[in-house]
């Protein structure tokens, strides 16, 4: 990639923290000729991918659990299958019912359950068109956001290939129908296409779940459309071993691309000299000195702490401080003495993704006590077992079980300390009504409420996604207007994590667009 | 990062019908104000002219004139980082203004556009206050995110008056102050009169020896007596005066005043109706050699610009009052600008102003003409003025900086 006028291959790079964005920017940078180090906080690369034991013999994925998103140009670029990357087996999404009437979702299918035929026709179209949606908003995705003012030409190219993406690529009826539901509620739309309530609550999951939002909530269609982005080019999967083993394939990329890395190295604070970042200071003291900075940490971190934050404009810092950050989603790991008896369902639909939210109604209520700083009574749950499918995360015959709990509020009212092992009970306790006896399988537990989540991964408020994927924090406001192309005002200083756009999710994406924001910074003709 | 909220105001609410508050001298100021001219400042009833206008503004040039200063915004600003907070705020160093030194400020938005102007005191070493023209506990609140600062709105709880005027260090000596002899200009000197403790900062508003009082409002009347005690002796001619004298006077010593003469940045809604520091010829206040200040890159950007347009000093010819004037750039007979703040300066026997105008391409316009409205017995009449751009301040007498002053 290195061609002639380039400066890249003299120029050295820092990246604060080796969460999987973190990887793929500097793997990208390196295969350019940049000379990059990363920095990780942790004993292990990889961030919110890395796998964990949480008791002795039992491991499970730390903070995601299912890849549906990895972008393929990512995979594609920087070798990721030549590093051993192994998606696994592709898994469905099975919305259980008490009765046993379970529904299973499929990409643009539906089956089980006592669904009508109108619904499983709908289901199609309806999954077929909010595809076409997301896929439209491609070009968004991979390019930086264009500014709306003083556009520079890629700018104006991204807006110019999403306008015909959307009139062209979606058709005059689509385009109108994408613009008419494009900031609205989920709630609505739903209501309007579907009659099923286990149906409808299912896909409520998808909009709401690692959000502050519950289904009424306005711009739920554009967080299902983010969510949804990854099944335009690839089935959701449990990787085997973990997602771990996707961290590992990224970490063997980079270190293939050249990149040195080292861990428990925690960055202290950025060095700037006169408004240009020049390096790190270490936990430990030690200074490191680079041309380039790039930060995978969260925005709030990344301006409010690790650089002093009068090195920026007042407004600059209120609007950091601003972005809403709070994690809403609890981490619940579970050694079973072998699998839950989930009333109607069969081992091997055990091995699927599994979601309870048996209605609208359910998950909006859930959403109530969030909004009053209190945990859900009866929450949201995406429940894998990922021992199914790799037997090495258990002992044999035992299984593990990683489960997504939704409401679970970072500034909970009586506070985390006295309340974790009672939103663990009401999680378990949900799973009872379709398990019954589930709650005497339980060899040892974990819950990682978003306050541990915090402290363990370095996430402001442990929010997934380094800030709510809100239409006002997204695009040219990711993470904040100032800072939302990827640069800084601290020259030198780059975002390459999920607080840029395009946000969360395990795409890779925010990490390759700012290694092409640094290479086009960095630039050099002669 | 949280703070404890700005103390709030404890002292009662005035009674609703009561659309003014009183300020802590108002007994003693209604007996000075026959008019009964109200207007609003701040909130407080605050006079326009209390008696004859052209006796108060000769009072500030001639004698000297006392002027209610209480309803100015103050605030407290203390802490370990308030010289941080306070040098990341405005666009001047303030790092080496000493304890007991005034400066004035400018601060801006983020787009280097200037928010308000003020005074800053470093009263006592790491304490400080801060003057300002219009509310800013919002702006200073949100500039200290990540700041070990304290910030007090203190407005109610500080009573000031300003004392202007060629006799006014001879009225403060008579009236018992000791050690005004060494206070330089801008200096602090904390001291007691009577039996309570007295700051008295030599600064004012009308480019002429002045000072500017400090007490606790409960102090506020014993401060006016005993600074109108040599007067009731028939020794000096000491006159209250109000807003309207101090207008003619700041326009004579080339003061601006936000929200008159240039719209404040957080008050503006269309492009390019805020204004810079370059753009209101404050330059010298900007100060690119320190540590980071909310504008500065943008304030870097604009200086690489040609200047586009400037707040200047203009002398009017002719007798006709320039007010809300358009202006002309004679030579290319193009409109170029208006006229912000204007006054017949009694002085200097001449038309002064504060008028915005622009520079094509950073060149000085060289010919500028008024267009005057005016009328004679209701009926409207229009003239042609020609305009001459002063560089310096139209009034700014040498006495206002000599130590110590003479006692006239």
């Amino acid at each position: 990639m290195t061609k002639t006028g380039f400066v890249g291959a003299s120029k050295s790079v820092l990246v604060v923290g080796g969460g999987h964005n973190g990887l793929v920017c500097a793997s990208y940078l390196a295969r350019a000729g940049y000379r990059v180090d990363i920095l990780e906080a942790r004993s292990a690369m990889g961030g919110g991918a890395a796998s964990s034991d949480f008791a002795e013999g039992y491991r499970v994925s730390g903070l995601a659990h299912i890849l549906h998103s990895l972008s393929p140009q990512v995979r594609s670029d920087l070798q990721l299958d030549a590093a051993g990357l192994e998606t696994g087996d592709s898994i469905d999404t099975i919305a259980l019912d008490k009765a046993g009437q379970h529904i299973t979702l499929g990409i643009d299918t539906l089956a089980g359950g006592d669904l009508s035929a109108d619904d499983i026709e709908a289901y199609g179209r309806f999954k077929r068109e909010f595809i076409g949606y997301a896929k439209a908003l491609e070009p968004l995705m991979m390019n930086k956001p264009p500014r709306l003012k003083d556009m520079d030409r890629r700018d104006k190219l991204t807006l110019a290939k999403l306008g015909w993406q959307l009139r062209f690529g979606l058709g005059k009826d689509s385009m109108r129908e994408f613009l008419r539901i494009g900031g609205i509620n989920i709630y609505d739309v739903l209501n309007e296409v579907f009659d099923s309530p286990l149906l409808k609550g299912a896909i409520a999951l998808d909009a709401v779940m690692g959000q502050h939002m519950g289904p009424r909530t306005p711009n739920t269609v554009l967080t299902y459309l983010h969510r949804l982005w990854g099944e335009t080019h690839s089935r959701p999967s449990l990787p085997s071993g973990g997602m771990g083993s996707i961290a590992k394939a990224l970490e063997r990329a980079a270190a293939n691309a050249g990149v040195s890395m080292r861990t428990a190295a925690k960055v202290q604070r950025i060095l700037v000299v006169d408004g240009a970042a020049v390096g790190v200071e270490l936990e430990s003291g030690e200074q490191l000195h680079a041309d380039i900075v790039i930060s995978n940490a969260d925005a709030k971190t990344t301006f409010l702490k690790l650089v002093d934050s009068s090195e920026f404009d007042a407004m600059f810092v209120h609007r950091v401080n601003s972005i809403r950050a709070n994690g809403d989603v609890a981490k619940v790991h579970l050694a079973l003495d072998g699998l839950p008896k989930i009333v109607g369902l069969s081992v091997e639909q055990l091995s699927q993704r599994l979601i309870i939210a048996p209605n609208m109604r359910y998950v909006e209520h859930a959403f109530n006590h969030s909004k009053y700083a209190e945990f859900s009574e009866n929450p949201l749950l995406e429940i894998t077992i990922p021992s199914i499918a790799d037997s090495s995360l258990a002992p044999p015959g035992h299984h593990v079980m990683s489960i997504s709990a939704s409401f679970a509020p970072y500034a909970l009212k009586l506070g985390w300390e006295t309340q974790r092992d009672a939103f663990m009970q009401r999680v378990i306790a949900v799973i009872e009504q379709y398990a019954p006896g589930f709650g005497a399988q339980i060899i040892a537990r974990e819950i990682l409420t978003p306050v541990d989540i915090e402290t363990q991964y370095h996430l402001s408020g442990g929010h997934w996604h380094h800030g709510e994927m809100a239409i006002d924090q997204l695009f040219m406001l990711r993470p904040v207007y100032g800072a939302a192309q990827y640069d800084t005002p601290i020259e030198g200083l780059y975002l390459c994590g999920a607080a840029a756009h395009p946000g969360g999710g395990l795409t890779g994406l925010p990490g390759r667009n700012a290694a092409q924001r640094v290479m086009r910074a960095t630039e050099w003709r002669p | 990062m949280s703070k404890p909220p700005p103390n709030a105001d404890l002292t009662p609410l005035p009674d609703y019908r009561q659309v003014l508050q009183p300020s802590p001298f108002h007994t003693r100021l209604v007996e000075h104000c026959p008019l009964q001219n109200w207007m609003s400042w701040n909130g407080y009833q605050t006079p326009r002219v209390c008696d004859v206008l052209a006796s108060e503004y000769f009072a500030i040039r001639s004698t000297c004139s006392v002027m209610d200063l209480t309803p100015m915004e103050k605030y407290r600003i203390a802490g370990p980082d308030a010289l941080k907070f306070l040098n990341r705020l405005v666009t001047r160093d303030v790092g080496d203004l000493k304890a007991g030194r005034v400066t004035y400020v400018v601060w801006c938005n983020d787009e280097g556009k200037v928010l308000d102007d003020g005074t800053l005191f470093h009263l006592r070493a790491g304490e400080y206050r801060l003057c300002a023209q219009h509310h800013q506990l919002d702006w200073l609140l949100l500039s200290s995110i990540g700041m070990d600062v304290s910030i007090q709105a203190e407005t109610h709880q500080v009573a000031a008056l300003s004392v202007q005027g060629p006799t006014s260090y001879a009225l403060l000596t008579a009236a018992g102050v000791v050690g005004l002899d060494q206070l330089k200009p801008f200096g602090i000197l904390h001291t007691r009169l009577r039996v309570f403790d007295l700051m008295i900062s030599r600064t004012g508003f009308t480019g002429d020896l002045g000072y500017e009082l400090w007490v606790e409002p409960a102090a506020a009347l014993s401060l006016w007596d005993a600074l109108f005690a040599p007067a009731q002796q028939g020794l000096f001619d000491v006159r209250v005066i109000g807003l309207s004298a101090l207008e003619m006077a700041r326009i004579e010593a080339g003061f601006i005043v936000p929200g008159d003469d240039f719209n404040t940045a957080e008050t503006t809604v269309r492009a390019d109706h805020d204004r810079s520091p370059f753009e209101l010829g404050l330059d010298w206040l900007v100060n690119f050699d320190k540590p980071h200040f909310t504008g500065k890159r943008a304030l870097l950007r604009e200086r690489a610009r040609p200047v586009m347009r400037r707040l200047v000093k203009l002398r009017v010819s002719g007798n006709k009052p320039p007010m809300d004037s358009f202006l002309y750039d004679a030579e290319h007979g193009r409109r170029i600008g208006t006229v912000k703040s204007q006054s017949w300066s009694p002085i200097l026997k001449s038309n002064v102003c504060l008028a915005d105008v622009g520079y094509s391409n950073g060149l000085v316009p060289s010919q500028i003409w008024a267009e005057i409205y005016y009328q004679k017995e209701l009926e409207w009449r229009a003239t042609w003025a020609e305009c001459f751009m002063s560089e310096k301040p139209f009034w700014a007498h040498p006495r206002r900086l000599k130590t110590p002053p003479r006692n006239f």
